[in-house]
């Protein structure tokens, strides 16, 4: 790792309703490279990524001890303004959830909260955005009808069209494609390693193929505990830890 | 064994019973106010307003309760929203993690729900004897504004609590603010905002007790907040106790009137709810 | 930028006023409706109100006795009839019914919560008075107008009838099918299995039904007050006249302010009402929260 971390985690814990979910995690994530977070479901992975972006707040009985520094600022920082660390951190969530309303307003949807764009520009970012996550030609000529007439695959491009409009840094993907269908699967997969040019991502995943289809580091998570973190080869085909191996190997799961 | 058998089918000779009894008492009202109703459902009901005095004028209809329910329900509907959309939001928005909270809070709700429509009409007579106002429009709005604010807040409520977390998170996660991200909410629930809006106003408009102190009573339609107003529930209660034939019959079209109303509401907000459950993700 | 964050903090202060004057509202109606009693109960105690018979506006004598008792008789009347055929209804709707007759059924169970009491109370006049004055009073007493507790109790248990079935309904949707198959695969037949394990795991919510269900009954106004006959006469059987509390705030209300003491009188009626249905409520409300959270937990 020789570029400076983009999220730095530091001594993270967190309870929910009195269950140790996270027990103190530390852990650097690489900038502009696709990091997977793996491990059996119920292990944490989700409240880990939930935790770069603060959403974890909503979840009734919640506690948050540790540093989680993006860019170098602590975002669990009583001070910290919630909504500009959101910003800078795109989600693509398991299932799409597409804003009630049309194509376009959704890619809008960002620029407009965040500034007062004149409408040739934001016309201009929907047609970039659409197309770098290569729905344009298929929606270019309804981009006035519901999102919700979208099929599922074209939903999660178009939330992912929608998270890049605001101009993150980071996406964070949470099993984005465990509810599409393969042709969709793969065109997701290939849009994340386009991606990391431009952005450093972190994908939960359940799928040890998909791991290493399109991450450069991983790390592997079991109840509640990094258990190891290293490039992608070296964990899936080398793993140091006797659990990643029995993970790996799928006695656990 | 026999013995087994028979019991079985007695109980369930007299589930049917019981069941007939509690379904048809439905028909048999609706029955009841249809058949001495519709004879004296007339054009003249609906467009003219009672000639020669509520109790004893023979000529006219009941137009001017006809209105007075419009702008009592509909003005309840529409302060009780601007009341409760705030508060059903807030209590899942921005309270949301907190959860002893907003189980007081939704308690209390419910528990004013219950709360009986003449203790409401009670207490808006105290505020207008407070605030120095007479029996009028206005009365009989605040009156019945209080009384479905709570059913407004429960129903708003519970529409709000089908939205998955996952599309605020969604919202969130763009750098909306809070109020931002309700906005989204609200959009996403317009057809439950519908149903409440609904259901407050076939509240509103049916109940009598709330009004009875509140709003008066006037054979004219109201031209200004501070007048008195009529409802058909109290075009009802007033008139059947009219000694005169065609006056007890202005209360029976009343009462045809207001149940068609209240049903083809009923009907409605049962139709959307079923619609809305249906979208949800 | 920092417009929209100055936004979002003042619509969340306004948001938080909205919600508590409204959640206030139940220590508001309760302090207003007991500051304006003060002056009947300066003049005598609670103990004097609640069991006096006399009732004498005129010289400032007030006795609720009679209409607590109108309410009591009333009350009891509904419930004890509508609470045994819902419980039949519910059981049959839930366990024995046909899924296409369930779907036809329970909308008329919501249209008929949907009629305002006004129109309970017309029907109640056309239909139930002459009922039991032509067809069930002859069999007991000599003569009876129709208007009577009974008459009251009547009208009010189809009142509640929605009520009940569709708490009584949904808690019974909340009891898992295993159990009962558990029960059924021992032999039980379907009563069998209501009686001894249905019932028993309904119980706190058919409690809760039948709580929320007195409490409405309780407060019921303008259908009990159009057919209870209206005397301030402590009942003494079914076919008697009643008063109950809410019909004697509404029938009085437009004498309240020329007689001393008369509307504080009716004010502290308002009260009586208040407390003893907030009690309900709480009661009802919080044994349907814990069931509900069980299921949930």
């Amino acid at each position: 790792m020789t570029s400076t971390p983009h999220i730095s985690v530091q001594n993270l814990n967190v309870h929910i309703a009195n269950q140790h979910i996270l027990k103190d995690i530390s852990i650097n994530i690489p900038n502009k490279k696709v990091t997977s977070i793996i491990g059996p479901s119920g292990c944490g992975k989700t409240t880990l990524l939930k935790s770069f972006n603060r959403l974890l707040d909503n979840t009734p009985d919640v506690k948050i001890t540790g540093k989680v520094l993006v860019d170098g600022e602590d975002i669990y920082d009583p001070n910290a303004e919630i909504t500009h660390i959101r910003k800078k951190m795109g989600l693509l969530s398991q299932r799409p959830y597409p804003l009630p309303m049309s194509i376009y307003d959704n890619v809008a949807y960002g620029p407009r909260i965040h500034g007062n764009p004149k409408k040739a520009e934001l016309d201009e970012l929907v047609e970039t955005q659409l197309k770098a996550t290569g729905l344009w030609n298929e929606v270019k000529d309804r981009l006035k009808a519901p999102a919700s007439k979208l099929s599922i695959g074209q939903q999660q491009r178009l939330c992912l069209a929608r998270g890049l409009a605001v101009e993150p840094e980071i996406i964070l993907g949470d099993e984005s494609t465990s509810a599409l269908d393969p042709t969709s699967t793969h065109i997701i997969e290939d849009l994340f390693i386009e991606l990391k040019e431009k952005y450093s991502i972190v994908l939960v995943t359940h799928i040890l193929r998909q791991a290493r289809r399109v991450s450069d580091y991983i790390i592997f998570v079991y109840m509640g505990k990094i258990i190891e973190f290293g490039p992608t080869e070296e964990v899936l085909l080398n793993p140091k830890q006797e659990l990643t191996k029995e993970y790996v190997k799928g006695f656990i799961s | 064994m026999i013995k087994r058998k028979l019991e079985e089918l007695f109980i369930k000779i007299l589930m049917i019973l019981a069941t007939i009894l509690v379904v048809g008492s439905f028909f048999l009202i609706v029955g009841t106010i249809f058949s001495k109703g519709l004879p004296y459902m007339t054009w003249d009901m609906i467009t003219k307003i009672p000639g020669g005095g509520f109790y004893i004028g023979k000529e006219g209809g009941v137009l001017n309760a006809i209105i007075g329910s419009l702008y009592v329900a509909g003005g309840a509907t529409v302060s009780g929203l601007i009341i409760s959309i705030p508060v059903a939001i807030f209590i899942n928005m921005y309270l949301s993690g907190k959860n002893f909270i907003t189980d007081v809070l939704r308690t209390v709700f419910d528990v004013l729900f219950g709360i009986p429509s003449i203790v409401y009409g009670a207490f808006g007579f105290l505020i207008m004897v407070y605030f120095g106002l007479r029996a009028s429009l206005l009365g009989g709005i605040i009156a019945v504004t209080l009384l479905v604010i709570p059913l407004l807040v429960r129903t708003l409520d519970e529409v709000i609590r089908t939205v998955p977390g996952e599309l605020r998170d969604a919202a969130l996660s763009l750098g909306s603010t809070r109020w931002e991200t309700a906005k989204v909410v609200l959009r996403q629930i317009r057809p439950g905002i519908f149903t409440a809006i609904l259901l407050s106003f076939g509240r509103g408009i049916g109940d009598v007790a709330s009004v009875l102190f509140t709003a008066g009573f006037s054979d004219n339609i109201p031209t200004s907040l501070h007048e008195p107003a009529a409802t058909l529930p109290l075009a009802i209660f007033f008139q059947l106790g009219s000694p005169v034939e065609e006056v007890q019959g202005r209360a029976y079209a009343s009462a045809l009137i207001l149940t068609i109303v209240v049903l083809i509401i009923t009907v409605l907000s049962e139709i959307l709810i079923k619609k809305f459950s249906k979208h949800k993700i | 930028m920092q417009l929209r964050l100055i936004k979002d903090k003042i619509i969340s202060k306004l948001m938080l006023v909205f919600t508590l004057a409204s959640v206030s509202l139940v220590i508001i109606i309760g302090v207003g409706l007991y500051y304006r009693s003060l002056p009947v109960l300066n003049n005598s105690s609670w103990g004097q109100l609640l069991s006096s018979s006399v009732w004498k506006p005129m010289k400032g004598l007030f006795g609720f006795y009679p209409f607590i008792m109108g309410t009591l008789w009333v009350t009891a009347i509904s419930i004890i009839i509508a609470l045994p055929l819902c419980l039949l209804t519910s059981f049959y709707l839930s366990e024995y019914a046909h899924t296409r007759v369930k779907r036809i059924l329970i909308p008329f169970v919501n249209l008929l919560s949907g009629i305002p009491p006004v129109i309970f109370g017309v029907w109640g006049v056309l239909f139930i008075v002459p009922l039991v004055q032509n067809h069930i009073a002859p069999h007991f007493v000599e003569y009876s107008t129709g208007y009577s507790v009974l008459a009251g109790g009547l009208v009010l248990a189809v009142m509640i009838f929605p009520l009940i079935v569709s708490i009584v309904n949904e808690v019974l949707n909340t009891i898992p099918q295993e159990l009962k198959d558990a029960s059924l695969a021992l032999g039980a037949t379907k009563w069998e299995t209501i009686k001894k394990v249905t019932i028993r795991k309904a119980l706190p919510g058919i409690v809760a039904a039948t709580v929320l269900a007195i409490s409405r009954a309780f407060g019921e106004t303008i259908a009990v007050l159009m057919v209870c006959g209206n005397n301030a006469i402590v009942p003494h059987s079914v076919f008697d006249t009643g008063y109950p509390l809410p019909a004697l705030i509404a029938n009085n209300y437009g004498e309240m302010m020329s007689i001393p003491l008369y509307d504080s009188a009716l004010m502290f009626a308002a009260l009586l009402l208040f407390i003893i249905i907030l009690l309900f409520n709480v009661i009802s409300r919080i044994i349907l929260n814990r069931l509900e959270r069980n299921l949930a937990g």
